[in-house]
């Protein structure tokens, strides 16, 4: 990643302050996030809760360099992510962000196998070693027979395991999951849940999700919740 | 970064064959709209322009009665003599060569085979003046002229009429009540804006008059055939031989030329135009197949890069640069272009070749043609391929991946 500065050891994973965001202008901008502090540590997942419209996705795809602040200061490792151009931003997601999606957003007429291995294109993987992470992803997500499936082919919870194999091939610092059993039925949501929380006990990735969904959020360790723009509250389970 | 743009632009292509078969197929449309028009378009020019020539470009005829052509009202008006033919080869410096015409119709028989042909007596300079070049055999000479022998050249036509398959020289026919031996056989010249030159059969004049029409009249000479030499005003000849001809007719000031003489001159002139208008009608053609592939091309490129702006969202949200994708696009649009333009150009000329052969014009490559073809739609489909996944990849990944 170029001109990156050394990301401090000390400072947190995640440091927001004062985050704003406003969409249209002139008389009718609608303010979606109207200044958010908010300091999220390594390992942490944090389930982010909130009615429709209060801002919780908004602060999600902010915090996942997905879309860009009006105002506020972000530091990711250290390092300022307001001051970053398009590439570095690019950069940054390719290599310390993973995303899960509620529409999954897989690429249709792509095998599975094929779809969790795009990260690694540009990741500058030969051929064979993307093959055989991507295939190392999609059997620790429990799809190993499922490789060469289509999408179309695969049941919505089989789905969202092939985008989260997608958002781990690259052994991510942080994973975002935007209402990620939002499509889901109930079984599927257990199971969904159970591999998100695998990865952040087992593999110590972090994870921030938003979902509006009790049980789901349940599952977290720490509950963040937006309403109007504004951070409401902010408890850790004991 | 290059070789796996490159990686991946295949990858996509093969992946979604329908909407590359559609593109190529877009592509392949255009090119071969523009390609086949102008392809057989020129072909017809050519063959236009070379029936022309064939005609011989300095080519004069003189026939009697005021008018020309079928019309000529040549009732009571006096054919010419052979003396006139030769007055005006010694009188008129601008005169190359001039050779005086009998015409008859007469039932030809060879074997089974019967018709009725224009049967032709004139002097070995004629095949000259007429461009006629040699398939087989040999012309007529001046020993031919002098003996009256009863020897003949045939055209295209005529051989096949008569002799099928057969070879013609050295074989006799028949034609009215004398036999003739066929000497030579006259390479075709296809068909002119004038009738069919390939159906003529020719001996000497002195055959014509001995043998077929008996010597009955010395005024059996109902066409002069002149060329001119290079470079000769074309109406000061016609002056000068009309003012000769005035004299040996006996014609007062006061009246009108019996004869008429028709210069192939004015003909080329005429039928250079049309083909010259024919050119501007192709242009204009080959113009608006160029449009209409276009915005075909730019229809399919345009829907295809709706439907990928959630491509382009979720390749940016994996870590993919804006230059990345877009040089992605760019090799893939490049790609299936190249693809669709070839093979437009390639089965087109395939296709032309054949068409050319039914229709009966020459092929004619015109490298120019397809390279504009190709380039411009090869151009329409990158710039309409590539302008909307600009726009697409400028976007922030969320937008893009919202994007209905």
């Amino acid at each position: 990643m170029k001109a990156s500065p050394t990301p401090a050891a000390t400072a947190p994973l995640i440091e927001v302050h004062g985050l704003a965001k406003e969409y249209g202008s002139g008389g009718s901008v609608f303010r979606a996030l109207r200044g958010v502090d908010l300091v999220v540590g390594r390992g942490e997942f944090v389930a982010i809760m909130g009615p429709s419209g209060s801002g919780k996705s908004t602060l999600m795809n902010l915090l996942g360099c997905l879309d860009t602040p009006t105002a506020g200061t972000y530091r990711y490792e250290g390092i300022a992510v307001e001051g970053l151009d398009n590439d570095q931003r690019s950069m940054l997601r390719r290599h310390a962000l993973g995303f899960v999606f509620q529409g999954f957003n897989l690429l249709g007429r792509t095998s599975s196998l094929d779809n969790v291995a795009l990260p690694l294109i540009y990741r500058g993987f030969s051929r064979g070693e993307r093959r055989s992470r991507a295939a190392a992803a999609l059997e620790s997500v429990g799809l190993a027979d499922k490789l060469a499936s289509l999408p179309g082919e695969l049941s919505g919870g089989q789905q969202q395991r092939v985008a989260i194999a997608r958002a781990i091939v690259t052994e991510p610092v942080t994973l975002f999951a935007d209402e990620p059993t939002g499509n889901l039925d109930s079984a599927s949501t257990a199971g969904i849940m159970e591999l998100i929380v695998h990865l952040n006990r087992n593999r110590g990735i972090t994870v921030l999700m938003v979902t509006h969904d009790e049980q789901v959020a349940a599952s977290a360790g720490r509950r963040v919740t937006i309403r109007d723009g504004l951070i409401e509250s902010d408890h850790r389970r004991p | 970064m290059y070789w796996n743009a490159f990686a991946i632009a295949l990858q996509e292509i093969a992946r979604n064959r329908t909407r590359a078969f559609l593109t190529v197929l877009g592509i392949f449309i255009a090119v071969a709209a523009i390609v086949t028009m102008v392809t057989l378009g020129e072909g017809a020019t050519l063959a236009v322009k070379a029936q022309i020539a064939s005609l011989g470009s300095n080519l004069l005829t003189l026939r009697p009665g005021a008018g020309f052509g079928n019309r000529a009202s040549s009732a009571g008006v006096p054919s010419f003599t052979e003396e006139d033919a030769a007055t005006l080869g010694e009188q008129v410096s601008g005169i190359a060569l001039v050779a005086p015409v009998g015409t008859v119709s007469l039932g030809t028989i060879h074997q089974h085979n019967a018709r009725v042909s224009t049967v032709v007596g004139t002097t070995p300079d004629y095949f000259g003046i007429n461009r006629w070049k040699l398939a087989e055999g040999r012309f007529l000479n001046a020993a031919d002229q002098r003996d009256g022998g009863a020897v003949c050249v045939i055209g295209e036509t005529v051989r096949r009429e008569l002799f099928g398959d057969a070879d013609p020289v050295g074989s006799r026919i028949r034609i009215g009540r004398a036999s003739c031996e066929v000497v030579g056989l006259l390479a075709a010249k296809g068909q002119a804006g004038m009738g069919d030159q390939d159906d003529t059969l020719i001996l000497p004049l002195s055959a014509l008059q001995r043998r077929l029409v008996g010597r009955t009249s010395r005024h059996d000479i109902n066409q002069i055939s002149i060329s001119a030499r290079d470079g000769t005003d074309s109406l000061a000849l016609i002056a000068e031989i009309t003012r000769i001809l005035r004299v040996r007719r006996h014609l007062r000031p006061d009246q009108d030329n019996d004869f008429n003489l028709f210069d192939t001159r004015q003909i080329a002139e005429t039928l250079g135009a049309t083909t010259q208008l024919m050119t501007l009608l192709l242009g204009a053609v080959a113009g608006v197949s160029l449009v209409v592939g276009g915005i075909g091309i730019m229809n399919i490129m345009l829907v295809s890069v709706a439907e990928r702006t959630r491509e382009i969202g979720i390749r940016l949200a994996i870590g993919a640069t804006a230059r990345e994708v877009l040089l992605q696009f760019l090799v893939e649009a490049v790609t299936l272009s190249c693809i669709g333009g070839l093979i437009g150009i390639f089965l087109t000329l395939g296709l032309c070749v054949g068409l050319a052969r039914v229709i009966q014009v020459p092929f004619h490559f015109n490298a120019g043609i397809n390279l504009l073809a190709f380039l411009f739609s090869a151009g329409v489909g990158v710039a309409f391929g590539f302008a909307p996944a600009r726009r697409a990849a400028r976007l922030n990944p969320i937008d893009a991946l919202r994007h209905e």
